[in-house]
């Protein structure tokens, strides 16, 4: 079993909609969308959710304004700025617990938070494991180790041949927690300028963390100077470029249509979309 | 005023939008550009101003004195992330784990423990005439986004129009980022992905009880979902921003796009007009 995930540094650069795609063209897997803050992937898959799953995670103060005596110590103390006027602001509060620890009249209780739900999900393409953490919560990292665990878990049961892990932006918590001990990455990037220096860093995560890497070049001809620009730095940094995929309204009607690219369409992205997944899937058999 | 510009999805055209914004008003406005997408931190490829001031930012990491030390384990008992553990007569810290919330220091019986400072990211600042750009970068590696966040936000100069690029998503580092602004603009697609994750936007403002208006970049794609639910929703649609190549060939070379087309400065002029006039009527109402 082999697990990919996709990443990218910069949002919008086509991660789900290649997921999608994979879906459709991978035989044996099973699908998980780590971006559980802003989950689309289900969209394009229209599952049927079989198990979800209330997701506890964190504590967040409550202070008792009977047992207050407003000597102010845990504001002084917390370093959050979550406490003011004797009352927590819960979407400040990291849940460290040092105001409970420290108030002298015992007024503070650390109440446990619900955090977000995880689901797993039947599709004609297989099972979907995802997730929708609740809105200002903390922990996405730990809502992601959840999706990842319940992926490897099905793989496991059902013997399929690859986990295909659609994951979030940027390079923090919820990528790193995407991240670690998968067999590839691959960085889906765009030819601008923002999409080549967030490319850098996300390449500099998976070095950090000993992931292997292959990189797609989407929207390649809205800026041919940057896509041979990427070219060379990957070919520089000797790493692959496993496929360029044309700028093309067509993966957009196909998000409007709920489909798959390659479903939808027979033109030149869905080939591209075909050789990405034929050199991705070479790689990880590596 | 201090005006944030989130999305919930990536790549919508925050940057495109916070940057236009800063420079249009810049004209006859003191403002602050903070880039608070301090994972992948693009304005200044489009503002390209010369950083002058770069201040590494550090989160406090405990670190115990042995010679102090009597392994009572209370460290590791009001430590809420795990990031300390005693076993016979060892201390481990994780400083990947640790907040820096400073509960174990404040109450270790023997004062063994002061804090050191971890680097985690620089905040880094540059100039031109009016305009003053604060941005934060997390290092790369590091996993917890929010005290680059903080350091950035404590430079806000309240003289100034404010306007905060914000990360994509709805978790810690997104409200970390926007809590405190007095507007929020909403930057999204017209496609099932930017509907969705826009819903997931509208309710952290909500939340937050910060109000908002939503742009809709790359009008003439997909569908008019978006228009449907911001009217549903009573939720202004204050700019729209064509389907345009050359608007996203400008981005891709680092164009921002009020100097790539001037005609859309008066525009971004009326935006923060708009703005403005509804902040008013909101004072005057309450």
């Amino acid at each position: 079993m082999k697990e990919m995930v996709v990443l990218s540094g910069k949002g919008g650069t086509g991660k789900t909609s290649i997921v999608a795609c994979f879906a459709s063209l991978a035989r044996s897997k099973v699908l998980a969308d780590c971006d559980v803050d802003a989950a689309d992937l289900h969209l394009l898959l229209t599952p049927n959710v079989r198990e979800d799953k209330e997701f506890w995670s964190g504590r967040v103060a409550f202070i008792d304004e009977e047992k207050c005596t407003e000597c102010g110590l845990c504001q002084e103390l917390c370093r959050f700025g979550a406490i003011s006027d004797f009352k927590v602001d819960p979407v400040s509060c990291e849940g460290c617990g040092f105001c409970y620890q420290v108030c002298p009249t015992d007024a503070i209780t650390m109440n446990d938070s619900m955090s977000g739900h995880s689901f797993i999900s039947k599709t004609k393409y297989g099972y979907l494991c995802h997730a929708r953490l609740g809105i200002a919560q903390e922990n996405s990292g730990k809502l992601v180790a959840l999706v990842r665990q319940n992926a490897k878990l099905i793989a496991e049961r059902e013997n399929l041949d690859y986990i295909i892990t659609d994951g979030p932006p940027g390079i923090g918590c919820p990528v790193i927690s995407s991240l670690s001990g998968a067999n590839l990455a691959l960085l889906v990037t765009e030819p601008t300028l923002s999409g080549i220096h967030d490319l850098e860093r996300v390449i500099g995560v998976c070095r950090h963390f000993g992931v292997p890497v292959s990189v797609c070049v989407n929207k390649c001809d809205l800026n041919e100077d940057n896509t041979s620009a990427i070219e060379s730095y990957c070919g520089k940094e000797g790493i692959e470029v496993a496929a360029k995929i044309s700028f093309d309204n067509v993966i957009t009607e196909a998000i409007v249509e709920g489909l798959p690219v390659v479903e939808y369409s027979e033109g030149k992205v869905t080939h591209q979309i075909r050789e990405l997944w034929q050199a991705v899937s070479a790689k990880l058999e590596e | 005023m201090i005006i944030s510009v989130a999305s919930g999805k990536g790549g919508t055209g925050k940057t495109l939008v916070a940057t236009s914004l800063a420079i249009s008003l810049s004209a006859n406005h003191r403002v602050q550009l903070l880039d608070c997408d301090v994972e992948e931190p693009n304005a200044n490829i489009l503002l390209r101003l010369a950083i002058t001031h770069s201040q590494p930012v550090y989160v406090p990491i405990p670190s115990v004195d042995e010679a102090k030390c009597t392994y009572c384990g209370k460290c590791a008992e009001v430590c809420a992330y795990n990031a300390i553990a005693v076993i016979k007569k060892k201390v481990l810290i994780f400083p990947e784990l640790c907040h820096g919330c400073g509960a174990c220091s404040y109450l270790c019986p023997e004062s063994a423990i002061t804090e050191k400072g971890k680097e985690v990211g620089v905040f880094e600042t540059g100039d031109s005439e009016n305009l003053r750009l604060i941005q934060g970068r997390l290092n790369v590696g590091e996993a917890m986004a929010p005290p680059v966040i903080r350091a950035v936000k404590k430079h806000i100069d309240c003289g100034s129009v404010v306007i905060i690029d914000i990360p994509p998503g709805t978790s810690c580092p997104v409200i970390e980022a926007v809590k405190g602004s007095d507007f929020c603009l909403l930057v999204t697609e017209p496609t099932p992905f930017g509907l969705n994750d826009l819903s997931l936007a509208v309710e952290v403002v909500r939340e937050l009880d910060i109000p908002s208006g939503v742009i809709i970049n790359r009008v003439g794609l997909g569908s008019d979902e978006v228009e449907q639910y911001c009217h549903r929703e009573e939720i202004p649609v204050m700019l729209r921003i064509p389907l345009d190549r050359d608007i996203a060939t400008h981005y891709s070379r680092g164009i921002a796009l009020v100097e790539g087309m001037p005609r859309w400065r008066q525009e971004f002029v009326s935006l923060f007009q708009d703005i403005e006039g509804m902040l008013a009527a909101d004072a005057r109402e309450k």
